[in-house]
């Protein structure tokens, strides 16, 4: 039985070291045995807005949020303002005693749709417009507040220590809120210094203040601060477990995977990969000389794709990663890519669209576009990733199946998935293959670039090989790669083109194309990241005895119509959990699979789903009181 | 065996319109290959769409044709990861300087060992002879329907502004001087960029072979009326010979302001060289430091299926 389910949330304005004391939570936590689920959630902004971070901490195994907060620490006003009602009775709050007068008028970045919402709930408690008056809701909540001014504190510490320079070191402020936190719940401090110097790696005197600061607000909460009574002091450590950001999936699976080039443009929440490569763009080679990848920032995504195509056709592995906005730029060269037979990699992080959308939140809405994105028919593989952990093993797919059938693929991941951090298995290299179907070392006698053959799939050249000389073109084009109209040759390249989805589905294992979490009565369908939040929200259930079915869909195009049939022969009910307004899922699988969609969960305020609102909804709907269309909407 | 110059011709039918500008491109291009001795197989010709796009195909080296304005990011991909093939782009004024003028701007700036030729003829000949970027405002050339409303593009200009290192125009029915100009482009250690003048024959009936020729001057005159002449015929030093601000800008503005001339005088030849800006792959062999002895195309990722990348050091970091 789970012990500890605990979930704290750190918010300020952007910019003022809310992240960094997120992982520094995190890393403490996780250091203690704990496994974490933490997830950012940002404006598209620099400096100023309101930003948050949940961690989720538990002894079990976890893989999304839920709803209830247990302890906020906030060094802000809005934060207060915003996130007051997530605290659960006996949570607490921990909060600058200055800013208790602070009234909603006072905080510019409290937009006008939220405040008239605030205060019409505060009317009808007759409560005044500021901290105090949120506050006091709260604690008639059950919320145990913690006053301390932050100022004071830090007044007083650099009396003690004797360094007057920290008295106005209102950037310490997440430092002050994460040790407090970690004070009160009583979590061991032994990996907080540590966790300090790891984050300040880079920046040795600002982590000694950082350490003075942490200690010191690590006891004040230890003395100070009463009657709290969740404590998270340790658990056993599970082995083999790894921290991770976001993107480190996939970043880590191109490089292992033996992407040595990548192109791409700066767009949220894509870039992070990129950068993160290029960081690290000296790899070590076992038993050769040191390998590296080259990341190029292009001047738009046009020329990313271009790039990578250019680059793959030397025989490279290449890749791009972008998002929504920056894919729609890509699609005409992935058409070129598709006509070509050129593996590539475009790696999808989605955003809430359309156009600009919501270009810092959670979205799942590219389905559709991505799996008819460009002009004309042509072949490619469209593979979404459920969490970091599987992203990292997909991508050695994904560059597998782009080299075995000479195509374009799509690997799309979102922001969900991109803004969390989490503990899982350590990842093992080497669980990834590397398959580079036909690719040659060598070219003897004449050399067709486009050979017609039995499986569709010719034996591939790269530029500046040996005798491989060959032809690409937009064009249609005879088996040299020469422009051609003629009507019978179009055809048969058509054909042969075609032909490579067929062999994909026949050759890709099953398990690779979908994956069962159990079949039941009741079975949801879904694909990437609403898996996390779904097997919580499925165990959540069957601790009260409710089977619920779950079979995540992981090869999107070519569909795997026979074995997802398969799979849910015996389900009854079909749900289909997605992060976008039109079930683009279900439009699929009805094209595909001629059968209805019974109910749909969907989320399109571009906030990642909690495993507490789909248990909510998979609960009306086996106690049959739900729409047909559920629409979930928690979240700040 | 030693190649022959028609071994870099292949026997694809060429089905550019009689007379066109283009044959003499792509034969001074197969004549500098063939100088410079480059393996058929060591060299790539991207090249953009409409006529010129057809380039790639006539050429029998690697070819590929690529997609309308895109030919700098394809070529820029393929020499990145295979710098030691030779590579050039080939494509047409709307190509290069109309849909993809933000590459040209971009390749610029990266300064990759590649060469670039921009046939340049003020119409868009495929689709019927719109004005194309650097067709000057006011022209009307045969098929528009009215006077051009747009002013022209400079090539020359936009280059040197941009950051190409070597800059020159050439003349397509003066094929022996073009492929000498391509020799010295290939040659060059950073981006080359040449403006090819090429009359369309068929659409531009302004920019005539004539009219280069000077034929409708000579009616004024008996001297010698040919538009085109040469720089490296005048005391015209295109070169940038040390580093400094001051010989740097006064290499730039030089070029600049040759390059506005135009109508009865219409240089050719070598505007702009300069190579004292560190190519591309010098800018990443400062990080890292065995990228050419071991490009992306020439690394090994695996072995006997395995990948053979090492991110052990990386994973311990992450260890908790």
């Amino acid at each position: 039985m789970s012990t500890t389910d605990f979930t704290w949330l750190i918010g300020g304005p952007q910019g003022s070291g809310v992240e960094s004391g997120a992982n520094i939570f995190s890393k403490v936590c996780a250091e203690m045995g704990y496994q974490i689920f933490g997830k950012r959630e940002f404006y598209s902004n620099i400096k100023g807005e309101h930003s948050y971070f949940t961690v989720r901490i538990s002894d079990e195994n976890i893989h999304s949020n839920v709803n209830a907060v247990n302890l906020m620490v906030s060094f802000d006003a809005e934060t207060i303002f915003r996130h007051f009602d997530e605290i659960t009775s006996n949570g607490g709050i921990i909060y600058d005693s200055e800013l208790e007068n602070t009234s909603t008028d006072r905080v510019n970045t409290l937009d006008s749709p939220f405040k008239d919402r605030l205060h019409k709930f505060l009317e009808s408690k007759n409560k005044p417009f500021t901290i105090a008056g949120v506050l006091e809701v709260a604690k008639e909540n059950g919320v145990n507040l913690y006053p301390v001014s932050f100022k004071s504190l830090l007044q007083t510490l650099s009396e003690e220590v004797d360094n007057p320079r920290l008295r106005g070191l209102v950037r310490m402020y997440n430092v002050l809120g994460v040790s407090l936190s970690l004070g009160l719940i009583k979590m061991p401090s032994t990996s907080l210094v540590d966790s300090i110097d790891d984050i300040f790696s880079k920046k040795p005197k600002i982590a000694e203040i950082n350490k003075q600061a942490a200690n010191f607000s690590y006891n004040y909460a230890s003395n100070n601060f009463e009657n709290f009574n969740h404590t998270l002091t340790g658990v056993q450590k599970q082995p083999d477990t790894i921290l991770v950001q976001g993107h480190f999936g996939t970043s880590l699976g191109k490089m292992v995977s033996g992407c040595r080039f990548q192109s791409y443009y700066p767009i949220t929440p894509a870039s992070d990969e990129s950068v993160y490569l290029e960081s690290n763009e000296i790899l070590e080679i076992e038993n050769g000389r040191p390998g590296s990848t080259i990341v190029i920032q292009t001047e738009d995504e046009i020329s990313a794709i271009g790039m990578m195509i250019g680059a793959a056709l030397t025989g490279t592995r290449s890749s791009t990663s972008t998002s929504g906005p920056g894919f729609a730029l890509m699609t005409e060269a992935l058409g070129w890519a598709g006509i070509n037979e050129v593996p590539v990699v475009i790696t999808l992080y989605q955003r809430s669209g359309p156009s600009t959308g919501l270009p810092t939140r959670h979205g799942q809405d590219d389905l559709l576009f991505t799996v008819f994105a460009g002009c004309g028919d042509f072949p490619k593989i469209v593979y979404a990733s459920g969490d970091i952990e599987e992203s990292f093993y997909d991508t050695g797919n994904c560059f597998n199946y782009a080299d075995k059938y000479q195509i374009p693929v799509i690997h799309m991941m979102d922001k969900f998935l991109s803004s969390s951090v989490v503990t899982c298995k350590k990842f093992n290299p080497k669980k990834i293959s590397i398959d580079r179907g036909k690719l040659l070392d060598k070219v003897e006698g004449e050399y067709k670039r486009f050979a017609f053959t039995d499986d569709g799939v010719s034996p591939r050249s790269k530029l500046g090989m040996d005798n491989g000389v060959f032809w690409n073109t937009g064009d249609e084009s005879d088996e040299y790669g020469h422009i051609t109209e003629d009507p019978q040759i179009r055809i048969k390249m058509m054909d042969k083109r075609m032909s490579r989805l067929d062999l994909a589905l026949e050759s890709i294992p099953v398990d690779q194309q979908s994956v069962s979490f159990g079949v039941h009565d009741y079975t949801i369908i879904s694909w990437g990241s609403t898996k996390g939040p779904i097997i919580d929200a499925q165990a959540m259930l069957k601790k009260e005895g409710i089977d619920i079915g779950f079979v995540q869909i992981k090869l999107l195009h070519p569909f795997p119509t026979e074995y997802v049939k398969s799979l849910l022969k015996d389900a009854k009910v079909l749900i289909d959990i997605e992060a976008n307004y039109s079930g683009q899922l279900g439009k699929i699988f009805k094209q595909n699979i001629t059968r209805e969609i019974d109910y749909y969960i969907l989320k399109y305020t571009g906030r990642g789903m909690t495993s507490t609102e789909i248990y909510d909804s998979l609960k009306k709907i086996v106690q049959n009181t739900a729409s047909k269309r559920e629409i979930l909407s928690h979240g700040a | 065996m030693a190649l022959k110059l028609a071994d870099y011709k292949t026997d694809v039918h060429n089905d550019w319109c009689p007379g066109c500008g283009d044959f003499g491109i792509v034969n001074a291009l197969q004549m500098a290959l063939f100088e410079m001795g480059i393996e058929r197989d060591k060299a790539t010709i991207f090249s953009g769409v409409g006529c010129s796009g057809k380039t790639s195909h006539f050429i029998n080296t690697y070819g590929v044709h690529t997609l309308h304005g895109r030919v700098l990011p394809f070529a820029q991909g393929g020499k990145l990861a295979n710098p030691d093939m030779t590579v050039v782009a080939v494509g047409g004024d709307g190509d290069g300087l109309g849909i993809g003028a933000g590459h040209f701007v971009a390749a610029g700036r990266r300064n990759i060992d590649m060469t670039y030729i921009i046939f340049d003829n003020g119409v868009y000949g495929l689709t019927k002879g719109q004005a194309s970027p650097t067709l000057k405002l006011g022209e009307q050339t045969k098929s528009l329907p009215s006077p051009n409303t747009n002013s022209n593009v400079n090539p020359i200009g936009l280059a040197v502004a941009s950051g190409f290192t070597f800059v020159a125009r050439g003349y397509s029915y003066d094929v022996r001087h073009l492929k000498d100009l391509i020799v010295k482009a290939v040659k060059h250690k950073g981006l080359s960029f040449l403006d090819v003048l090429q009359p369309c024959p068929t659409y531009n009936d302004i920019n005539t072979r004539d009219w280069y020729a000077g034929v409708d001057l000579a009616e004024e005159s008996m001297e010698r009326h040919s538009r085109i002449y040469k720089l490296e015929d005048t005391n015209f030093d295109p070169t940038v010979n040390y580093a400094g601000e001051v010989e740097v800008n006064e290499k730039l503005s030089q070029a600049l302001i040759k390059s506005l001339e135009w109508g009865d005088k219409i240089p050719t030849g070598v505007f702009y060289q300069n190579e004292l800006v560190s190519p591309f792959s010098t800018r990443l062999t400062d990080k890292i430091p065995n990228y050419l002895e071991n490009p992306p195309a020439k690394q090994i990722i695996s072995n006997a299926g395995l990948p053979t990348t090492d991110i052990s050091k990386i994973l311990d970091s992450l260890d908790v």
